[in-house]
C-alpha cells in the first residue's frame, strides 16, 4: 500500500542513479572502489527505506506508548484529567506497599505455576499417543488443537455453561458418579483450578502441534537401532523421544511461563476476578486500576512493575536458549 | 501427514520418522494407544458438543434441571434465529474479518520489507536497529493497554477501526521468522537479476516473494488467529457497538442475555464457525504455520 509505494519510489531514484545501473565489470581499481563507495551510500539508502515502514509503527505505536507509559507512571495522571505533576516514584513506593497489587501478583504466578505443568505434560502425552502413527491422523489433530482456534469469549461462555451449579453438564456427571457437587466459579479455593482446566482445554493443542513437529524430526535411524537392540515402544520413548525432546521442553515451558504470566481473558469473563478477589490476575488490577479507577499514573506503575516480572522471565529464557545454542 | 516446519525455501526430503509407523498391525500396545488418545479426543470434543446440543433447544429446555443429551421435545433452531434477528453476531464478524485482514496485510507488508533489508542488505545502523527489534519481542501487549489507550484518545482513535488495528500490526518476532527464511534462499537467484541492474525492489518482489509464499502463509495464518481472538486491546479501544469485535461483542451478550443459555451458546458457536471451517479446510497449512512460527514466540 502506501508504505510499499514510499520505498519503491526511493527504490527507483536510487536505481535511475547514471551509470550505476549497469557497472561494467571490466572497470579500473579506481572507479572500482568508487563504484563500491557509492554502492555502499545506496545500500545504506536502501537499508533504511525497507526498514522504514515497520519502524514508523514500530515507533509511534510500540516505542512511545512504552515510554510514554514509563513517564505516566512518575505522575498522578488520571483519567478525570485531575493531577498531572510529575510525583517521581510515589506511585511505585504505593505499589509495592499495596496489598491488592501483591494480591493479584501472586495470583498470577499461582496461576503460571499451576498452568504450566499440565499444559506441558498434557501436550506431550497428546504428541506421543498421536506420534505412535494412529489411523486418522487429522482427526486427532482436528480435536486437540481446534479450540485454541476459538476466541477467549467463547471458551469463557462453553465453561461458564458447563460449570453452572445447578444446570451444568459437569455437576451432573458428577452427581450421576456418586459425587458431591461443585462450586466451580464460586468456591474461591476452586475457581482458579476451573480457569485452568478451561485453559488446558482451550490451549494445549498449540504446544501439542510444537511437540508434534520436533517427535517428527527425530530421525528414525535412532529408533531403528534402539529396536535392534531389542528396546520396547516404552524403553525407547524414555530413552530416545524425551532426551531428543529436551531442548523442545525447555522452550514450551518458557514460552508457556510468559504466556500464562498475561492471563487475564479468561478469568476476566469467567469469575471477573472474584470470588473475592481470589483469582484477579495483576493484568485484570492494571486494567481496574486505569479505568474503573481512573487512576492511569498508578495503573502505569503496576504495569512496570508486571514488566520487571517478565524481563526477569525473558532474560531467563535468553540465557538458557543461548548456552544451549553455544 | 508430518507436521512438518518451515525453515527452508526448497521442500527438504524429511528426515522424519513420521512415515515408517503406518501401516503397521494393531500390537495390544497400539490398542492401548488409541483407546487413550479417542478418549482424550472424546474430552476435548465434549464442550463443543454440549454448546451445540444446548444451542439446539429451546431456552426452557436449556434451563431444565433435568439434564440430558437429547432433549425430550426434540432439537429447534429458535435461538439461532432469535441471534440472527437480533443481527450484532454478523456486524462483529464482518468487524473481527475486515480489521483481522488488514491487520494481517499491514504485518506482512511492512515485516517483509524489514526482513528483506536485515536479510539481504549491509547498512549502516543495522546491528543496532536489529537489536532493538529483537528487545522489543519481550514487551508484552499488557504493558502498553494504558499509555496506548491515552495515546488513542489524543489521536482521536477510540472507537475507530484505526484503533483496533494500527497497534497490532507490530510483530518483531514475525520478521525473525522471515529473515531466518530469507537468508536460506540461494543468493545466486538474485544475482541474475542484479546483472541485469534490477533494483532492490524488483528483487524483493520478483525473486524473494514468489520463493517465500509458503513463509508468508504461515505468518499470515499465526497473525490472523492472532488478530481475529484477541480480547484485552479491542475491549479497551471501542466501545461503540457498531465497531466491536466478535470476542468483545460476545462479552456483552453474556450481561445482555443473561440467563439465555440456548442463544448464549448459539452466539458462540456462531462465533466459533468461520475459524474452525477455515481449519477444516487448510488444515495443513494451518498446522504446519502454527508449529513454524509457533516457538518463535507471540
Amino acid at each position: 500500500m502506501s508504505s510499499v509505494a514510499t520505498s519503491r519510489n526511493s527504490e527507483g531514484q536510487a536505481g535511475s542513479l547514471p551509470g550505476l545501473s549497469r557497472p561494467k565489470l571490466s572497470n579500473s581499481a579506481g572507479s572500482r572502489s568508487a563504484r563500491s563507495r557509492s554502492q555502499a551510500a545506496r545500500d545504506n539508502r536502501n537499508g533504511w527505506a525497507f526498514a522504514a515502514p515497520f519502524l514508523a509503527f514500530f515507533l509511534v505505536f510500540l516505542v512511545w506508548p512504552l515510554l510514554y507509559g514509563l513517564y505516566m507512571s512518575m505522575t498522578g495522571k488520571s483519567l478525570t484529567g485531575a493531577n498531572d505533576s510529575v510525583i517521581g516514584f510515589a506511585n511505585y513506593a504505593e505499589a509495592l506497599a499495596d496489598a491488592d497489587m501483591w494480591h493479584s501478583l501472586g495470583n498470577t504466578l499461582y496461576f503460571t505455576v499451576i498452568s504450566t505443568v499440565p499444559l506441558v505434560i498434557v501436550a506431550l502425552v497428546m504428541a506421543a499417543l498421536v506420534n505412535v502413527g494412529l489411523p486418522a491422523q487429522w482427526l486427532w489433530r482436528l480435536s486437540y488443537f481446534a479450540p485454541y482456534l476459538l476466541a477467549s469469549t467463547v471458551v469463557s461462555l462453553f465453561f461458564t455453561w458447563m460449570y453452572n451449579p445447578q444446570l451444568g453438564l459437569i455437576n451432573d456427571s458428577l452427581a450421576k458418579l456418586g459425587l458431591p457437587k461443585v462450586a466451580w466459579l464460586n468456591d474461591p479455593g476452586v475457581a482458579m483450578w476451573a480457569v485452568v482446566i478451561a485453559t488446558l482445554w482451550w490451549t494445549v493443542g498449540f504446544n501439542f502441534l510444537l511437540y508434534l513437529a520436533a517427535m517428527q524430526n527425530i530421525p528414525a535411524q535412532h529408533y531403528e537401532a534402539a529396536s535392534l537392540d531389542g528396546a520396547g515402544a516404552w524403553r525407547q520413548f524414555f530413552s530416545i523421544t524425551l532426551p531428543q525432546l529436551a531442548p523442545t521442553t525447555v522452550m514450551i515451558v518458557l514460552l508457556q511461563i510468559l504466556a500464562s504470566l498475561k492471563i487475564f481473558d479468561q478469568v476476566y469473563q469467567m469469575t471477573a476476578g472474584g470470588p473475592g478477589g481470589a483469582t484477579r490476575p495483576v493484568v485484570q488490577y492494571i486494567f481496574e486500576t486505569g479505568f474503573t479507577g481512573y487512576r492511569l499514573g498508578y495503573s502505569a506503575a503496576i504495569s512496570y512493575i508486571f514488566f520487571g516480572l517478565i524481563v526477569v522471565v525473558s532474560v531467563i529464557q535468553f540465557l538458557i536458549t543461548r548456552r544451549r545454542s553455544a | 501427514m508430518a507436521t512438518e516446519t518451515l525453515t527452508r525455501p526448497v521442500t527438504s526430503t524429511p528426515t522424519s520418522g513420521a512415515g515408517r509407523k503406518t501401516g503397521r498391525r494393531m500390537t495390544p500396545g497400539r490398542t492401548v494407544v488409541l483407546v487413550v488418545a479417542a478418549l482424550l479426543a472424546v474430552l476435548w470434543l465434549v464442550p463443543f458438543a454440549w454448546a451445540t446440543v444446548t444451542a439446539f433447544r429451546s431456552e426452557t429446555e436449556a434451563a431444565s434441571r433435568t439434564i440430558s443429551w437429547i432433549p425430550p421435545s426434540g432439537f429447534t433452531a429458535d435461538a439461532f434465529v432469535k441471534v440472527f434477528q437480533d443481527g450484532n453476531i454478523p456486524l462483529w464478524t464482518w468487524n473481527s474479518l475486515y480489521t483481522s485482514a488488514a491487520i494481517t496485510l499491514v504485518t506482512l507488508v511492512i515485516s517483509a520489507l524489514l526482513a528483506y533489508a536485515l536479510s539481504r542488505i549491509e547498512f549502516r545502523g543495522k546491528k543496532v536497529l536489529m537489536t532493538v527489534i529483537i528487545a522489543s519481542i519481550i514487551v508484552p501487549p499488557p504493558v502498553l493497554i494504558i499509555p496506548l489507550f491515552y495515546q488513542m484518545v489524543a489521536m482521536r482513535m477510540v472507537d475507530t477501526p484505526w484503533a483496533i488495528i494500527l497497534p497490532q500490526v507490530i510483530h518483531p518476532a514475525m520478521v525473525f521468522v522471515l529473515k531466518k527464511f530469507f537468508d536460506q534462499i540461494p543468493r545466486e537467484l538474485e544475482e541474475a537479476a542484479v546483472m541485469d541492474g534490477a533494483s532492490r525492489m524488483r528483487i524483493f518482489l520478483q525473486v524473494i516473494l514468489p520463493l517465500s509464499r509458503p513463509i508468508l502463509a504461515a505468518v499470515a495464518i499465526f497473525v490472523f488467529i492472532g488478530a481475529w481472538n484477541n480480547f484485552l486491546w479491542p475491549f479497551i479501544a471501542t466501545n461503540d457497538g457498531s465497531i466491536l469485535t466478535l470476542p468483545v461483542g460476545l462479552q456483552t451478550i453474556k450481561s445482555a442475555y443473561g440467563i439465555q443459555y440456548a442463544q448464549n451458546m448459539a452466539s458462540a458457536l456462531l462465533a466459533a464457525l468461520p475459524l474452525i471451517l477455515l481449519f477444516l479446510f487448510f488444515q495443513r497449512q494451518i498446522i504446519k504455520g502454527v508449529a513454524t512460527t509457533g516457538l518463535a514466540g507471540t
